[in-house]
């Protein structure tokens, strides 16, 4: 598959994402500026995390102003897979191609921490080909990553399976206690109704390289591009 | 608004000594303008000049056939370390600015020191800190870390390099005037090293980067002065940063070294453009004329004194070969940076600084600088009276305590010793995915080099009372236990840069301790074969206790880097099975001084530096890598602040085990569980490995004693239960949080 990658000034898990794309899972992956608003024919997009413009306002909130956010979102909205994970998370918020926003953590700092996730449901690319029931081990780091959604979108993502995985302990018990930012239903990510468009606040490709001794995140790669590879088939 | 009028006066307020204007007036013959009088102030300031400092730091040992950068020869000291790759690493202090505005701070020496890494061309893969407050329990000391936490975490973290380590300490020796010392650490293909250096007539100039403001004006002048309660009225002397800038500056720059078209660079940190323009000139025995108005400015009515001196953030200056200016322009663009010709080369040693077309100073470059005409000084050095003093302390003299479940109990919340979570998840440390140490504790930080076998393994240790305790050994030890710390994560000690953080070189006691830290480093640097490749002196830090003002504890912080040629080798501190044997390498001795013990539990602050002897804690060292590199044991840990049940504590914690040990009956107790005693190591092993284990240390002829086993979680000491390691667990991660 080839992924682009999208960089934008400030990005700063640009490079870890190429790497884990392109070293660890082998697949094809170019980089595209914010500048430009060509796609260059990829399969998929990935927006990484960082301070796109410094986050000075709102995380993500000049990022989505960007050329290149202008063909994302065409793309998107033809069908084409978008995941954003954590400051690309809250790109995708801004852009309104996922619904809900990222608030500022409960204890107004930044959390750098690896925590545990369980998947809500096996219906997503990302969740379908994961070890059912197990707690994955992720790290979490960002200021901003409180998710919040009206009552009505909240029932909303939980009917239609748009709930990626929820914060749980290190045995899958999902409960007030391990929410490490106070996001509403303890929700660590979701996609849109269509199943095409995806944002999480962890870190998947930090916990993908066998150095850093954590390889769970390599499980919701894999899910994702199997996914992929199984509808373009 | 016409400049100020120049005279002895007003050159003693900009710091100046008599003798130094006199000898201003002797290089210009002629009476300097204020521009000029300006410029020497900042460029002769103890910050830049090292003039009370110089003499001693050229005694340390320097070279090193892995140094490819030596200490002093470019904005970081650079080590070779193989497959074509070389580290840029340096350590600075941003004190003053901390004192006075801890966020601001704090956050523009996280700045500064990256960008003496990435104006080399290296791009920075770790950092790490060291800060020292007063006590917790006192509210200006919460608002002064609150802020510098925060000043590091935002800057650091947009930035976009892990924090793999540091220390933080608390001492009311520090209590008006913290200290935060910031390093950073790069990489760079060896032979792609960009030098500070300008030359070849008629080769363009340029500043890069942000806008020039008003901020930080006489920045190394106020770092070079006492700091006292009017400190405060100097806030417009502490800059402001923006990690964005910073960013985009790094990958530009970063970019650029891809091409051909640098001759040099250097970054502007103290004293703003007059020092980048000068060093670099006088580094290429060249000249350089410059037209200020062309500085981009970030507000009206800024004078040419006040653009020489800005220290505003996140600039560079470029030296451009002729010809490919468009190269260099169209990456900036990309950037979205400013990127301006101010300037050319000139062939004579002169500075000439141009205001529209007119000219308002005339400087040799070559005088201004460290090495030129910069002035230098020996100090009157005189012991003092509580050297002696502190060597009458009895071990006999103070009581043995009656519940020791209750000493380590307060011991597990004392700050000093209490985890240090708080700070460190407030850090981004994951970054870059280069941190093995995520899931692997160790002694030192390690960091993974992508595409080779190697790691880097760093680490930043000091401990300020065992130097005011005796600055040479504690010195040594600080060295000592920097290698320790790499021996014990699977490295080979390589290179250290300092911050050395000491009171007014004025005070002859001060100085004392200078000097004394300086043999303690040079001497401990030998034996391990770690050169000095730069560092900062950051003098006149003080604080006011019981109304007498008194030097901050001597405090040269000791940064050391180490390769693990196989990254595999990397070994944690943490125990890992239940049953596993647990040893201590070394020997136990029966001695409490400078312990946190002695200081928090019997509030003793009058004792020598723990025992320490540099030739026995090489050997213990050396064994320590055998042990490693032959793969016989589980776990290593070396003993230090909080004595050996501490250590043991530690790595039981991480992964909820616990010990049952059996104490050393020739000496006392709180010795043996609480004592400072240098050159001990726990290793815990496998019943597998034991008895290869034990020939392999019986055949390097290296004390050792059994101490006991790991066990699921009990704490035990002679047969007493001191409790779970849950328990313990739970107090020594909340302790700092509780306090704040």
């Amino acid at each position: 598959m080839k992924f682009g990658v999208l960089i934008f000034p400030g990005s700063n898990c640009d490079h870890d994402m190429v790497y884990t794309l392109k070293n660890i899972l082998k697949q094809e992956v170019i980089e595209l500026w914010h500048k430009d608003s060509d796609l260059q024919n990829v399969d998929a997009i990935a927006i990484p995390g960082g301070f796109s413009f410094g986050d000075y306002l709102r995380s993500g909130a000049i990022a989505r102003y960007s050329p290149i956010m202008e063909s994302v979102i065409e793309f998107a909205n033809n069908g084409g897979f978008v995941f954003g994970i954590c400051n690309g998370f809250q790109i995708l918020c801004e852009t309104g191609l996922l619904p809900g926003a990222l608030l500022h953590n409960d204890n107004q700092k930044f959390i750098c921490k690896n925590v545990f996730l369980k998947a809500d449901n096996n219906t997503t690319s990302f969740t379908k080909y994961i070890e059912p029931n197990k707690a994955l081990k992720i790290p979490i780091a960002h200021g901003e990553g409180k998710y919040f959604a009206d009552e009505e979108t909240i029932s909303e993502l939980k009917n239609n399976n748009q709930i990626l995985f929820r914060y749980c302990d290190e045995n899958a018990n999902v409960s007030n206690e391990v929410n490490p930012n106070g996001s509403v239903d303890n929700i660590a990510g979701i996609c849109n109704k269509n199943k095409n468009v995806y944002g999480m606040m962890p870190h998947p490709e930090r916990a993908a390289d066998k150095t850093t001794g954590n390889i769970d995140g390599l499980q919701i790669l894999e899910s994702m591009i199997k996914s992929i590879e199984k509808q373009n088939k | 608004m016409s400049d100020p009028i120049v005279n002895i006066e007003s050159a003693k307020e900009l710091g100046l000594l008599p003798e130094e204007f006199e000898k201003i007036q002797q290089i210009l013959g002629r009476v300097p303008n204020y521009t000029e009088l300006s410029i020497f102030s900042v460029m002769w300031s103890e910050h830049a000049a090292y003039k009370n400092s110089i003499t001693l730091l050229k005694t340390l040992p320097k070279k090193g056939k892995h140094i490819l950068a030596e200490a002093g020869a470019e904005n970081a000291g650079l080590v070779d370390i193989g497959d074509g790759l070389a580290c840029a690493f340096k350590i600075e202090s941003h004190n003053h600015p901390c004192a006075v505005e801890p966020f601001q701070g704090a956050a523009t020496g996280v700045g500064g020191i990256n960008r003496d890494i990435f104006t080399m061309g290296a791009r920075p893969i770790a950092q790490m800190n060291s800060l020292r407050f007063g006590k917790l329990d006192n509210e200006r000391t919460k608002w002064l870390m609150e802020g510098v936490v925060d000043g590091i975490s935002s800057y650091g973290n947009s930035f976009g390099v892990p924090v793999v380590g540091g220390e933080v300490f608390f001492d009311e020796s520090f209590q008006q005037n913290p200290l935060v010392n910031a390093m950073s650490a790069g990489i760079v293909k060896a032979d792609k090293m960009i030098s500070a250096v300008s030359k070849g007539v008629g080769n363009p100039v340029y500043i890069v980067g942000s806008s020039t403001g008003k901020d930080g004006i006489h920045g190394a002048t106020f770092a070079s002065a006492d700091l006292t309660e009017d400190s405060a009225n100097d806030i417009p002397s502490v800059q402001v940063g923006d990690p964005f800038q910073e960013k985009l500056l790094l990958e530009a720059t970063l970019e650029l070294n891809e091409t051909d078209a640098i001759v040099g660079m250097q970054d502007m940190g103290a004293a703003g453009i007059i020092c980048s323009t000068s060093e670099m000139s006088e580094s290429g025995n060249s000249g350089m004329r410059v037209e200020l108005s062309d500085v981009p400015l970030r507000q009206d009515n800024m004078v040419p004194w006040e653009i020489l001196l800005s220290e505003s953030q996140e600039r560079m200056l470029v030296v451009v070969h002729k010809g490919k200016e468009k190269i260099v322009e169209d990456i900036f663009d990309k950037w979205d940076l400013n990127c301006k010709i101010i300037g050319e080369v000139i062939p004579e040693d002169k500075l000439e600084f141009l205001w529209h077309g007119e000219l308002v100073a005339e400087v040799p470059a070559s005088e201004l600088v460290l090495g030129g005409g910069a002035p230098i000084y020996q100090r009157e050095s005189k012991e003092p009276a509580y050297f002696e003093q502190y060597k009458k302390f009895n071990i006999n003299d103070v009581k043995e305590p009656e519940d020791y479940k209750q000493v380590l109990k307060e011991l597990v919340v004392n700050p000093n010793i209490a985890s240090k979570k708080w700070v460190i998840e407030q850090y981004d440390t994951m970054v870059r995915t280069n941190n093995m140490n995520t899931n692997l504790p160790s002694d030192a930080g390690v960091v993974n080099v992508k595409g080779t076998n190697k790691a880097l393994a760093f680490t930043l240790d000091c401990n300020p009372r065992y130097v005011h305790a005796n600055p040479e050994e504690g010195t040594a030890i600080a060295v000592a236990e920097a290698a320790r710390n790499i021996v014990c994560s699977g490295g080979e000690p390589s290179a250290i840069s300092n911050c050395l953080n000491f009171g007014n070189p004025y005070n002859p006691e001060v100085y004392w301790q200078f000097s004394g830290a300086i043999k303690g480093m040079s001497k401990a640097c030998i034996k391990f074969d770690t050169p000095v490749t730069g560092g900062n002196v950051s003098f006149y830090n003080q604080t006011q206790i019981d109304n007498k003002i008194e030097p901050v504890y001597p405090t040269p912080t000791i940064s050391m880097m180490g390769i693990l040629e196989d990254k595999n080798n990397i070994t944690t501190l943490a125990f890992q099975n239940e049953g596993d044997k647990i040893y201590l390498i070394g020997k136990s001795e029966n001695d409490i001084a400078s312990s946190e013990y002695l200081f928090s539990i019997h509030g003793v602050k009058e004792s020598p530096v723990p025992r320490f002897n540099l030739d026995y804690e090489y050997k213990i060292q050396n064994s320590i890598k055998n042990i490693i590199k032959s793969k016989l044991v589980e776990s290593v840990h070396d003993v230090s602040d909080g004595g050996l049940i501490i250590t043991l504590l530690e790595s039981a914690m991480y992964n909820n085990l616990g010990f049952n040990i059996t104490s050393d009956k020739n000496i006392r107790k709180d010795a043996f569980l609480f004592g400072e005693s240098q050159s001990r190591v726990v290793v815990s092993v496998s019943a597998q490995n034991e008895a290869k284990f034990t020939e392999l240390l019986n055949n390097e002829g290296i004390d050792y004693s059994e101490l006991g086993a790991v066990t699921n979680g009990e704490i035990k000491v002679d047969n007493d239960l001191f409790g779970s390691v849950t328990e313990y667990k739970t107090e020594f991660d909340t302790a700092i949080e509780k306090r704040l």
